[in-house]
């Protein structure tokens, strides 16, 4: 007679599922096409978007690691008294908690420096040099240089401490606003593809409303009923971000096999290829299936009341 | 076999389908039910398959009281019926074969099984050579065929019908028919809705008439009743 027990699924029920599953995916042609295509739109916009955000953000990134403390060291005019003066500060700063590293940087090499970059006119001051020894430091996050450096102020043999105050701070607000934003943007992107694609799934759902209808009349469970859609939202979903993936991997492969030898040097630099696109990759594939699930699951769930 | 105490259904819209049907079906029995459109006869078919639920009252199928029975629990009743609509109501994407055999697969029988029952109920109904046409392939008659073989193949000990011939032709009714009939004889307990008065007055068999909601005649042997 009829019982409660539902216990587990046989085995080949399951296999009947995705059976059914995939025969589902050929037979209904048409429909299948437009869901596929929708996520596929929609996951290539991830994609690409993705890729350009999270270059933004490296860049973001390198700007911010680029900001460093220059420490001006009193002059003492005893070179022994100097040394351990020095080395007393330079361990007391390395000493603080939010110090990534400093380097030590005599008068004479800040002179050098001077040299390169305003020319030999300089090179007179070579007989009495004006400049300090100097300590540049690095903060461990760079957001907060600016506390770093009054730390440092208070130290001894301190002469002055630079790090660009005011433009530093204003450089900071605009990457977090850019960073933010991105955030919004891509946040948006996702919402619009859950959107898209679960509306997609929601209509070739409906056109099947009478099936799941007579399903329950021939005494289906819910979930007998729901299995195989959900399992088709899912090869939906990784039919449909097959072409994102190849696409979005030619065509970064590409730009950066062009683009990276052109930025040697330079402060502005691409993401590597190989982390990257395996990242990128992997969020377009499992957004897909679990948008394709939870879109099938959803629609499916308003036809079982019969 | 069925029961029906003082059931009462009475729609969200104010419609009064069924107000205060008692009835006692036994087993094996064949059992027409007549009447104007709109009088209720739907709702009356609709309550023993639980589609619809009584406001109030008893519906007691096979000794299961559908009044108390959990959501949950319908699939479970619905396995115990067999189903037969004017509509067919087959699956569109599935082929002849597959229709049937999803009856069985729903219950999650062995493949061997399945195969073995699916292919006699076609038999039965004269399908056998068609089993891999779809049904937009299939003519009415055929499809209803399908749809009855569908209803029979995990022997249901009642098979409740929703005006089966009403799509099809005079003579592919009768073709129909003579089905009911052999399942019937079978022991198979049908419960039958119709507005055909010839197929009622040729195959004698107990008449139902319901009209407001109210059974107003219950004859064995009877007549449709009504004009055509």
């Amino acid at each position: 007679m009829y019982s409660e027990v539902t216990t587990a699924m046989k085995g080949r029920t399951i296999r009947r599922h995705f059976r059914e599953s995939i025969k589902s995916i050929g037979r209904n042609g048409w429909m299948t096409l437009a869901s596929i295509s929708a996520v596929t739109v929609t996951l290539l916009l991830v994609g690409v978007f993705t890729i350009i955000m999270m270059n933004l953000n490296k860049v973001a990134d390198d700007i911010e690691n680029d900001v460093e403390i220059k420490v001006l060291i009193d002059i003492i005019a005893d070179p022994t008294q100097a040394k351990t003066a020095e080395d007393k500060l330079m361990s007391e700063i390395k000493g603080l908690s939010g110090v990534n590293e400093a380097v030590y940087s005599s008068k004479e090499h800040e002179l050098d420096l001077l040299i390169e970059d305003y020319g030999e006119d300089l090179s007179l001051f070579e007989q009495s040099n004006p400049l300090n020894n100097v300590i540049y430091v690095k903060a461990k996050d760079p957001q907060k240089t600016a506390s770093v450096a009054k730390q440092i102020t208070k130290l001894e043999n301190v002469n002055d401490v630079k790090y660009g105050e005011g433009k530093v701070e204003k450089l900071f607000n605009v990457l977090n606003t850019s960073r933010n934003v991105g955030l919004v943007l891509i946040l948006g992107l996702l919402f619009t593809a859950i959107f898209l694609i679960s509306n997609t799934i929601r209509i070739t759902i409906i056109a099947r409303k009478d099936e799941i209808e007579i399903m329950k009349l021939v005494g289906a469970t819910n979930s007998f009923v729901r299995i195989p859609f959900v399992l088709e939202g899912m090869w939906l979903g990784i039919l449909g971000s097959i072409i994102p993936i190849a696409v979005v991997s030619i065509v970064y492969v590409n730009i950066f096999n062009i683009l990276q030898p052109k930025l040697h040097g330079e402060l502005l630099q691409l993401l590597d290829v190989t982390p990257l696109l395996y990242q990128v990759n992997a969020l377009i594939l499992v957004m897909g299936i679990l948008i394709g699930i939870w879109g099938s699951f959803m629609s499916v769930r308003k036809f079982l009341k019969v | 076999m069925i029961q029906m105490k003082n059931v009462v259904k009475k729609y969200p819209n104010g419609v009064v389908a069924a107000n205060g049907i008692s009835i006692d079906i036994k087993k094996g029995e064949f059992v027409y039910v007549v009447g104007p459109s709109g009088a209720g006869k739907s709702t009356f078919i609709k309550l023993m398959y639980r589609e619809e639920k009584p406001t109030s009252g008893d519906v007691i199928i096979a000794g299961i009281n559908l009044s108390t029975l959990k959501k949950r629990q319908v699939p479970y009743l619905r396995r115990q019926l067999g189903v037969v609509f004017q509509d067919f109501k087959l699956l569109p994407r599935l082929n002849v074969y597959e229709n049937v055999a999803f009856a069985l697969e729903v219950i999650e029988e062995n493949p061997k099984e399945i195969r073995k029952r699916v292919m006699e109920v076609l038999d039965l109904v004269g399908l056998k050579h068609k089993v891999r046409m779809f049904p937009d392939e299939l003519s009415g008659g055929e499809q209803q065929r399908v749809s009855i073989a569908r209803s029979i193949v995990n022997k249901p000990k009642v098979v409740i019908a929703d005006e089966p011939t009403g799509n099809l032709d005079p003579e592919t009714s009768w073709e129909i028919m003579n089905i009911f009939e052999e399942i019937n004889t079978r022991g198979t307990t049908i419960i039958m809705a119709t507005h055909n008065r010839e197929i009622v007055n040729t195959i004698r068999k107990r008449v139902i008439a319901i009209e407001g909601g109210l059974i107003v005649r219950d004859v064995f042997g009877g007549d449709y009743g009504y004009e055509g």
